[in-house]
């Protein structure tokens, strides 16, 4: 099995690589189309700017291999933006389109907490999930982010920070993480290799 | 269940070594970055902060792979800073491997600085360093490694340094540093209640107690130490496990 990572020219890409070369696991990145096209595992890390990875989509001609990809059943795991582009929009450039693969938009947390989100929390699982199997329930996951999926019926674990929000998706062959499992020590560890065995 | 109060070292470096409180580790190699962190990494320390305090520019490329090394050795993030003057130095930082980058003097005379940081990077991976310095009824903001005041208040500059972009700040009191007498409580707690980002504390924090009362009473959402984790005085192990009894909801690894 080979990861193809999404290089979309922001973000920490170096760290993701990491975590799966710990875990035996070959990656390649790459920001061609056709790469995308022929991917057999997809993973979509993102930091910055919702803006920023939206345009770059489009600029570099990913958003329809990408969303064919996925169409077609190739496994795909999101992480923080990469979770929150595979809705409809954000509030956080609400003039864009996200990749609208599910419904519902990301909105941004309530002013009434320290912002960005940042730093380690705990998650509470909702429904069955395959992606944290073997997680304790008082795991801690390290989360920087200001805008969060606060309703969506994906949603297998959510996370509270002023707001109930998704931090974990799964649906199909999409999966999804708002926090950064490849910054989450152990924890973290193991959500990739519950979605590496998935994808296998 | 909400969000742990974090326990961040942080090495400074003259670009390749460790210069500073590094008198006793139990390591082969006391002033190895690489080897420190990956002692912190598995001792449960929640980030990392990586600094260049010489910042010359000849020996950027030395710390760039400093970075990379450092990097290398994390499951948790990694900020990295000292010398960062544009956006270009922050843009090396963050591609050898650092999450975050924090600015300091040059964000005090240019802070423009910040916003074009965090347009690049987003304000999760800026962390506006600020050193204050009690002066009468207020704090100075203090910059060229805390030597000379930039005559600017510290709560004001914040609260600028935050609009501007920044998504935390890096609150150091130059009174406490290196004094081991804890952490500057009232300071702390004046600049977390300015400002709507996270606020990380640093300078001063000798005993486990002295983080109990930066968390509770100076509202800070994380703090920050050197010497005393090189040292090998205080694992951040037990120091959790302390916080933990004393009801600071921390992240204890098994």
């Amino acid at each position: 099995m080979k990861i193809t990572i999404l290089d979309y020219g922001a973000g920490n890409v170096p760290s993701v690589e990491r975590a799966l070369q710990r875990l035996g696991v070959e990656s390649h990145r790459t920001a061609s189309p056709e790469c995308i096209s022929k991917a057999e595992v997809l993973l979509l890390p993102g930091v910055g700017h919702y803006a920023a990875l939206v345009r770059a989509l489009d600029e570099k001609h990913l958003r329809a291999p990408l969303i064919g990809a996925i169409h077609r059943g190739v496994p795909f795991l999101g992480i923080c933006l990469g979770l929150q582009v595979l809705f409809r929009s954000s509030e956080e450039a609400s003039e864009l389109r996200g990749l609208n693969l599910l419904p519902g938009i990301v909105s941004a947390l309530p002013p009434n907490v320290k912002l960005p989100h940042m730093g380690w929390n705990q998650i509470e699982n909702k429904r069955e999930s395959s992606l944290l199997s073997g997680i304790d329930a008082g795991a801690y996951f390290y989360f920087a982010h200001s805008y969060a999926a606060l309703d969506s019926n994906a949603t297998t674990a959510t996370c509270s920070h002023g707001a109930e929000f998704a931090a974990v998706i799964e649906q199909r062959n999409i999966f999804a993480v708002q926090f950064h499992p490849e910054k989450s020590g152990d924890s973290g560890v193991r959500v990739l290799q519950s979605f590496l065995r998935l994808a296998a | 269940m909400s969000l742990a109060h974090r326990i961040i070292p942080c090495l400074d470096t003259d670009g390749e070594r460790v210069v500073k409180g590094v008198n006793f580790v139990g390591l082969r190699d006391a002033g190895d970055p690489v080897a420190l962190a990956a002692r912190y990494n598995a001792e449960g320390a929640d980030e990392l902060v990586v600094l260049d305090i010489a910042a010359s520019r000849d020996r950027r490329p030395t710390f760039l792979e400093t970075i990379r090394r450092v990097a290398a050795e994390l499951a948790i993030p990694l900020t990295a800073g000292g010398g960062i003057r544009t956006l270009e130095d922050g843009r090396a930082v963050v591609r050898a491997g650092a999450d975050k980058v924090t600015v300091n003097t040059a964000a005090v005379e240019r802070p423009a600085l910040i916003s074009e940081l965090s347009r690049e990077f987003g304000a999760q991976a800026v962390v506006l360093a600020i050193d204050a310095k009690r002066v009468g009824d207020h704090w100075d903001v203090m910059v060229r490694g805390g030597r000379e005041s930039a005559s600017r208040n510290a709560l004001e500059w914040a609260r600028i340094g935050v609009a501007a972009g920044a998504g935390e700040i890096l609150l150091t009191s130059v009174d406490r540093d290196g004094t081991q007498s804890g952490f500057d409580v009232t300071l702390t707690a004046a600049i977390s209640g300015a400002v709507t980002v996270p606020v990380i504390a640093s300078g001063g924090a000798k005993s486990p107690a002295h983080f109990v009362e930066i968390f509770r009473e100076g509202a800070a959402d994380a703090a920050l130490a050197a010497s005393i984790f090189h040292d090998g005085v205080q694992s951040i192990h037990a120091l959790k496990q302390f916080l933990a009894s004393h009801g600071v909801e921390v992240r204890l690894s098994c």
